[in-house]
């Protein structure tokens, strides 16, 4: 047997670990790991001046921007709407709940280019919706507005399905506890029961932030593009593929797959803190 | 869970109702009401329409390969990553992670940049007459990419609670490997596994960043539906792109539907709420 005790840490009793390691690290390798690998090699291949001048282009450079910022205000708005459903969907028996709860995940379901197009067109001057502010000469569709709304839409339920589970284990016995010691219902909120929301709030908003900035589908059929204003740094990327430009498209991917992967490896860390944290405070 | 009580509470629920029908129902009745607005027959004819039948075609035939591919290799990584303690274990649990971080464009990139034309493996493949990018084979390997963490992410956590005795149990009393994962391992997550696969399945059918790039988009051949509707969006062909969103608008609500049939299901039988966070 090849097994060292080097290697595991808990000698393995079950069959299958050698077919089912085996496997799963080699599925890993070729669908995951080469082709990552393989853009950073491929962007490794150009200079570095010319690295430089693809990824720091005016164009794209505002195109970080763009998608930095929508996501951020996106992840804002999110966080107070998914926690405000999660709030009622997790404490209020009222008509309709139930639909509502299973209507929160329509965002994971629905194609994105379908949300894009359909936001786009509520959205319009011409739309259901868009015709009450284009009265106002407020554009949503095709502009930085609408942008930031697709964002909130394919984003909403990693707020809501984060939180609703904390929100549903939270006993009432706290709150009841708070009020013989007459605690007013915001100091019941903002002292008992935010606190131990935090972890879920920042795990969901993170996800949904590192959801936004790479959003494509959605984004694209409702920003309108317009370079400088509302072009997102997918699309930047795309946009130099359809040029032939393969090198500043990997240069720019690489940048964001760098960037990424630093915010995938932070929350790791950050929720493995959480966790403990929360286990020392219980 | 109590009855809403007082101004304060109505109007909180109010105010979720309120964003639930803006940004949720709204959306959804605006689909329909556009691909019907034509009437039946001109529904029909798009339907029946040469492009919309291929993609189709395409669309089912990616989420046809990619759903029992990662199921395998969903189970795989989630029974190897929590039945054994070994080193880089964590690793791999990150590593399952990663296309959840990575923008779809991203992805598709990378594949074009590995398997395309120019590279070394493309170049070898299509010169024994291989093509694997802007062809059928490339939407598949994308689609494969984005939708590979959904089952071993639901059910890590299942496996996780519910850990190994049942199955060293199985063990002693002589059972082989293959009889421990089917007679054991398999019942207990099967209502977890099919939740992975309908979650799997919507995913790959509505796929659009990564399938953009590597499908290169030639009419009638590399066509999937999500990229049809774009593309008759921007033929200005309005109700055939509402046609092409309703057929994955119902997608989405048999999806739905069938999710909260499972989570009710997983409920009931006590086991952890496996809401899948996190695509």
């Amino acid at each position: 047997m090849a097994k060292t005790s080097w290697f595991f840490t808990k000698h393995p009793v079950l069959p299958g670990f050698t077919l089912s390691f085996g496997l799963s690290v080699t599925f890993l390798s070729l669908v995951i790991l080469l082709p990552l690998s393989a853009l950073f090699l491929y962007t490794s291949d150009m200079g570095w001046p010319q690295f430089w001048r693809a990824v720091s282009d005016p164009r794209v450079v505002a195109s970080y921007w763009v998608t930095a910022s929508a996501a951020f205000y996106s992840t804002v708005v999110v966080t107070l709407i998914g926690l405000l459903l999660a709030w009622i969907l997790s404490r209020y028996d009222f008509p309709g709940r139930r639909l509502i709860d299973a209507l929160v995940d329509l965002p994971f379901a629905l194609p994105t280019a379908v949300a894009g197009l359909t936001l786009a067109t509520l959205l319009s001057p011409g739309g259901w919706v868009g015709q009450f502010f284009a009265d106002y000469g407020i554009k949503i569709a095709y502009a930085y507005p609408g942008l930031v709304i697709a964002m909130i839409f394919t984003s909403l339920p990693f707020i809501v399905r984060s939180v609703q589970p904390v929100l549903q284990d939270f006993g009432p016995e706290y709150e009841e506890a708070a009020t013989t010691l007459g605690a007013t219902r915001i100091q019941i909120f903002c002292r008992v029961i935010f606190p131990s929301l935090i972890p879920a709030l920042v795990t969901g908003a993170a996800q949904a932030f590192i959801r936004s900035l790479g959003e494509f589908g959605a984004v694209v059929l409702i920003a309108g593009n317009m370079p400088f204003k509302t072009e997102v740094t997918s699309l930047m990327i795309f946009v130099r593929l359809s040029e032939y430009d393969y090198q500043s498209a990997s240069a720019i991917a690489a940048v964001v797959l760098a960037a990424s992967l630093t915010l995938l490896f932070t929350l790791q860390v950050l929720q493995g803190r959480f966790l403990s944290w929360q286990r020392r405070g219980a | 869970m109590q009855k809403p009580r007082g101004w304060q509470q109505w109007s909180l629920i109010g105010l979720g109702l309120v964003l639930v029908t803006l940004l949720l129902l709204l959306p959804l009745a605006l689909i329909f009401a556009k691909a019907f607005s034509g009437g039946v027959g001109v529904l029909l004819s798009n339907l029946a329409d040469e492009d919309m039948r291929h993609a189709i075609f395409l669309t089912l035939l990616a989420a046809g390969l990619t759903v029992p591919i990662n199921l395998v290799f969903g189970i795989l990584l989630a029974w190897c990553v929590t039945h054994y303690e070994f080193r880089g274990r964590k690793l791999l649990v990150t590593l399952i992670d990663i296309p959840y971080a990575t923008s779809p464009v991203v992805a598709g990139l990378c594949y074009l940049v590995i398997y395309g034309l120019e590279s070394t493996i493309g170049g070898f493949l299509s010169a024994r007459g291989v093509q694997l990018m802007f062809a059928w084979p490339g939407i598949v390997m994308v689609t494969i990419f984005v939708t590979s963490p959904f089952i071993a992410r639901i059910l890590i956590p299942l496996m996780q609670a519910q850990g190994s005795d049942e199955e060293q149990a199985a063990l002693t009393l002589g059972a082989s490997g293959w009889q421990i994962f089917s007679k054991v391992t398999l019942p207990n997550i099967r209502w977890a596994l099919l939740y992975g696969v309908v979650i799997t399945n919507a995913r790959a059918v509505g796929e659009f960043g990564a399938v953009s790039v590597v499908a290169g988009a030639i009419r009638g051949r590399t066509v999937t539906l999500s990229l049809l509707v774009e593309q008759l969006n921007e033929d200005n062909k309005v109700i055939g792109a509402f046609t092409a969103a309703a057929l994955l608008a119902c997608m989405a609500l048999i999806t739905l539907v069938a999710k909260s049939i499972m989570e009710w299901r997983l409920a009931k039988r006590g086991e952890a709420p496996v809401r899948a966070a996190g695509h």
